[in-house]
């Protein structure tokens, strides 16, 4: 059924799409149809396929690494009652530079290749999962912290034991987050600097004025950026399930 | 296990300046129960969270001392009002929660051994979302008794048991918690009269003792000298709240 009313969405949009065409009459180059973005999507396949293999790789890698560093960051922070003074305003202000901004200087710092890319997007990833994170591990029901002191646990135990577990669910907010942010994050790296990527193929089928291609790589970026999203949505109901005693055991 | 010492807790409390008891002297004879009774919000709760050492976020002045001049520190087990099972754990990995925590090697022989005392014998693989609430807090407890310390809190463990289950959990903590220095929070003259080596009153101003029945405990539920005691108790904290 979900499936059904997706599929009229679909066809919703591209109507609306194609109506736009026919009652503003702008020319292919301006806005294509969507028959002409199938064409010509169809017909660069190769190519978008190949660009769209570099842009999922970076997301993923950056996925990843920001993951992992957020989530040491918050449990660094969580655990220290100095750390987190003196790291959470830092952290903060860092906020308040867009990432944006930094583009050009990660190009210059890590090269035209991928790696200035996956910089980018840990960047725009890391706040948003270290702060889920943190949050859920400062959540904790003060009873059972309690009851953890009496019991004699060492703080690093009930970070393991407690309060990591505890903060899954709220690390799988985070990563819903991430998943939308991250290929930002790659495609702005894209679009300052690169020879590879779907942000280096739309500007440079942008350029040329082949809107169909530009249109037909928005198109595949988009339904990576879903797919993404789709996956670590998965992901973050497992964690949420386990952390209520709904998964496998 | 150092031989369970006696506790006494004297001094007052106070929440934001409004006196909540005190000055008042809380004995704990070593190696027998002590039921504590009082109407809601005397601070029979504070008083287990002094003796834990536990924040309490109210001024307490005043000392909590054993009679061997040791630290209490790790030799108390508590049992608190909720269960404060972990969800992802299973009933069997929460009852040896204590030794993980601590890194040391569970019992689970034991472990085993005290979830079928309390009748959880078949749902130790189970978690707790999948128990109803007495099961939950009698896995509570199991926990709590699964602990080797000489002193015991157990703060209400009993009150979301039905009445047969609760008869039978009183034997088993009466019977695991023999010759331990046990603080009983109930709020049931039953439980009192039928556990308590002693029983206190906790009132604003003073921890008045209540005769309890001549027999030791535990005592037969339909022993005459226990249901008069449950009888005088309950008249005197009606009136008490009247």
């Amino acid at each position: 059924m979900r499936f059904l009313y997706g599929l009229a969405a679909l066809l919703v949009g591209l109507l609306v799409w194609q109506m736009l065409v026919w009652m503003t009459g702008a020319p292919h180059f301006i806005l294509p149809s969507p028959l002409r973005v199938a064409k010509a999507g169809f017909a660069s396949r190769a190519l978008i396929l190949e660009h769209t293999i570099v842009t999922a790789t970076e997301v993923v890698l950056g996925l990843i690494l920001g993951t992992l560093l957020g989530a040491l960051t918050a449990i660094q922070l969580a655990s220290s009652q100095w750390a987190q003074r003196l790291l959470l305003p830092i952290l903060v202000f860092t906020q308040a530079v867009p990432v944006f901004a930094l583009a050009p200087i990660l190009t210059l710092w890590f090269g035209y290749g991928m790696a200035s890319k996956i910089v980018m997007a840990v960047l725009i990833i890391y706040f948003p999962v270290t702060s889920a994170f943190h949050d859920g591990l400062t959540r904790v029901d003060s009873g059972l912290l309690d009851l953890a002191r009496t019991m004699g646990a060492t703080r690093w135990q009930v970070m393991r034991r407690i309060r990591i577990p505890h903060a899954l669910p709220s690390l799988g907010t985070g990563l819903r987050l991430a998943a939308v942010y991250a290929p930002i994050g790659a495609v702005i790296g894209e679009w300052v600097g690169a020879s590879k990527g779907l942000g280096y193929l739309m500007l440079l089928a942008n350029g040329r004025v082949k809107i169909d291609l530009m249109f037909a790589s928005l198109i595949a970026l988009a339904l990576l950026t879903v797919a993404l999203h789709k996956l670590v949505a998965v992901l973050a109901d497992r964690l949420s399930d386990y952390a209520r005693g709904q998964g496998q055991h | 296990m150092t031989p369970p010492p006696a506790i006494t807790l004297q001094g007052s409390f106070s929440l934001a300046e409004t006196r909540l008891f005190g000055p008042l002297s809380v004995h704990l004879p070593a190696g027998q129960w002590t039921c504590l009774l009082g109407p809601s919000g005397v601070g029979k709760s504070t008083i287990l969270r002094l003796i834990l050492d536990l924040t309490t976020g109210g001024q307490f002045t005043g000392s909590v001392q054993a009679d061997d001049g040791q630290p209490l520190r790790d030799r108390i087990s508590y049992m608190a009002q909720s269960d404060l099972l972990l969800p992802w754990l299973t009933v069997l990995e929460n009852t040896v929660l204590g030794a993980r925590l601590r890194g040391e090697p569970p019992d689970l022989d034991r472990a085993r051994h005290l979830l079928s005392r309390v009748g959880l014998g078949a749902h130790q693989a189970k978690t707790p979302a999948a128990l109803s609430g007495g099961m939950r807090q009698r896995a509570a407890l199991a926990r709590a008794l699964i602990e080797v310390r000489p002193v015991v809190l157990l703060d209400e463990p009993f009150s979301a048991l039905d009445a047969g289950t609760r008869a039978d959990m009183q034997e088993l903590a009466a019977e695991v918690l023999k010759d331990k220095t046990v603080l009983l929070v109930t709020h049931d003259p039953a439980e009192a009269s039928r556990l308590g080596h002693q029983i206190l009153l906790l009132s604003p101003d003073a921890a008045t003792i209540w005769t309890p029945p001549p027999t030791p405990p535990i005592r037969a539920l339909q022993d005459p000298a226990t249901l008069a005691c449950q009888a005088d108790l309950l008249s005197h904290l009606r009136g008490q709240v009247r």
